[in-house]
């Protein structure tokens, strides 16, 4: 028992030292760095700001781009996610799938400013139907699209985990009971994914409210998010007295969701880790 | 069934086509002579010859590459140990509070990681550049490594290392025999999956990088904020094979490993 102690501490040691210096610190530090201007007085004037109008309506907004980004990104991949579990060689798919998200994202969003570009696929191809050369660069609609692009393969896999776990006799036995494709979906299949689905939202909204690099590229400085106006105050005006507030309410905002989505320990496993910007 | 598979068909090849259409694009363009991603004038291997006479360019992406693999084997290391701890630890609510530490740098967003460790590094006093940037990429990559070892060592029946005790095994013994060999498909996956990460990676070190030092994601975002150039398209087809050759090995690895439906379940997201 005596030995087992001991390695048990140190197992501990470098795990919890790293812990304390690149979790608990970095927060803390975040905290403490709100209270200051940006000459370095301490001041709760950061707060005050943040309640203003102007930071407000930023939030609003970034809440609602953040909301409309996981609303489609789960539009398009519930159904996705649903027809894969009934392919054949469905973990093949679900890899194929995946496999875009692996490509550097700078890649791809420099991908579709060629392809939203005024002379790009998709202005050719509205040429050709007739409706003509439209703005889709730096516009609200090219920013929603790819972000959901960016955002669907995480929201499929963990709904695709939670229709794989589902035992599939629940569906026959509504089927035998005579419900209908719809009222099955309804009553059984979507109760029963619901956790899949929470996990891809919370996968999805966080990281949708702090975009910053996707807003540059795509959006041209139009939509501005939490993550933006973090980005901004760090990089740009170094006022990091006003980021680190804005950075503590999305880490409050982000605890909400968290509890709301309620993440437990299921969802961890899943190794969902969503890598955005 | 039938006309609804061939709708669900439909609409998994529109899924896919979307999927894909900004990589085959990018490829595509990557060997037009004309210079722009407009119009296809002519088969040119010209952009990848840039790609290799780019000095600069070689050197960041050796710089991504170092990165990535310092930073995925260290923080394989200390997350095994971080794994080990947590499964050592007896008491649930020390557990819990481990768990959750762990799943902080999972959750929040790089944004905030970035700003954060910008503070961190700018309050100890370390320069911003290649230590940084390590440093931020261990960081996020341990908490990885020990959500995909932990599991393992769960599976893991007790009663092998209460065996190998009972035969005078020592602690070393244990870990190295039975215990290691045991996790080692976690291990692997974590490693791999630390090191996609790590190349990938773009918010956090956008924050640590500093001036003078670069990894790919950084350069791509300047170059790209300058408009199109078909050198960047180049590059992109060549780390599109690279991803899809470190993907398929990772799929025989994980195949190999363990034949556990878990198949898709530890790539990432």
């Amino acid at each position: 028992m005596q030995t087992k102690a001991s390695t048990r501490n140190a197992y501990l040691i470098p795990y919890v030292l790293w812990m304390v210096l690149f979790v608990v610190a970095p927060v803390l530090l975040v905290i403490y760095y709100s209270f200051f201007d940006v000459e370095g007085n301490f001041t709760l004037g950061n707060y005050v700001r943040f309640f203003t109008p102007v930071y407000m309506q930023m939030t609003l907004s970034s809440f609602w781009y953040a909301f409309l980004i996981t609303a489609f990104s789960l539009l398009i991949s519930y159904p996705t996610a649903y027809m894969l579990t009934r392919t054949k060689h469905k973990q093949l798919w679900l890899l194929l799938i995946i496999l875009p998200s692996w490509i550097n994202l700078l890649l791809k969003a420099y991908a579709f400013i060629g392809l939203f570009g005024t002379y790009g696929l998709t202005n050719s191809l509205l040429e050709v139907v007739g409706i003509g050369t439209q703005q889709i660069l730096f516009t609200d609609f090219s920013f929603i699209f790819v972000s959901v692009y960016i955002f669907i393969p995480f929201m499929i896999l963990p709904i695709f985990n939670a229709l794989e776990e589902m035992n599939p006799s629940l569906i026959y036995a509504a089927r035998d009971l005579g419900a209908s494709s719809w009222l099955t979906f309804r009553r059984v299949i979507f109760p029963l994914t619901i956790s899949g689905v929470k996990s891809g939202c919370q996968a999805v909204f966080i990281p949708a409210l702090s975009l910053f690099m996707i807003t540059r590229l795509i959006a041209g400085n139009r939509v501005i998010t939490l993550g933006t106006a973090i980005e901004q105050h760090f990089l740009v005006t170094q006022d990091w007295g006003m980021g680190s507030t804005i950075a503590v309410f999305l880490i409050i905002a982000m605890a909400v969701i968290m509890f709301l989505t309620g993440s437990g320990k299921k969802e961890v496993r899943n190794g969902k880790k969503r890598k955005t910007v | 069934m039938g006309r609804n598979g061939k709708l669900s068909n439909v609409y998994l090849a529109v899924v896919f086509a979307i999927l894909y259409a900004p990589i085959a694009y990018l490829i595509f363009y990557s060997f037009n002579s004309g210079g722009h991603m407009r119009g296809f004038e002519g088969f040119t291997l010209e952009w990848y010859r840039e790609v290799f006479a780019d000095t600069r360019l070689l050197i960041i992406v050796l710089n991504t590459f170092i990165i990535a693999l310092l930073s995925s084997a260290i923080s394989t290391i200390l997350g095994v140990a971080g794994a080990l701890a947590i499964y050592h630890v007896r008491r649930k609510r020390t557990k819990n509070t481990l768990l959750s530490l762990n799943n902080v740098l999972i959750v929040s967003p790089d944004v905030i990681i970035g700003a954060s460790f910008l503070i961190l590094f700018t309050m100890i006093g370390i320069k911003l550049g290649f230590t940084s940037v390590l440093l931020s990429h261990i960081a996020f990559s341990v908490p990885i490594v020990v959500i995909m070892v932990l599991p393992k060592l769960q599976e893991m029946s007790p009663t092998l290392m209460d065996a190998a005790r009972d035969l005078g095994a020592g602690s070393w013994q244990i870990l190295t025999r039975v215990v290691l060999p045991y996790v080692k498909p976690g291990i692997f996956a974590g490693f791999f999956m630390a090191l996609t990460y790590s190349l990938d990676d773009f918010a956090v070190t956008f924050f640590v990088t500093g001036n003078g030092y670069s990894t790919l994601s950084v350069e791509i975002y300047s170059r790209a904020r300058q408009g199109v150039s078909l050198s960047i398209n180049a590059l992109s087809t060549l780390l599109f094979l690279l991803t899809v050759l470190l993907v398929v090995g990772y799929y025989f690895i994980n195949r190999r490993a363990a034949r556990i439906p878990a198949g898709g379940k530890g790539l990432r997201p």
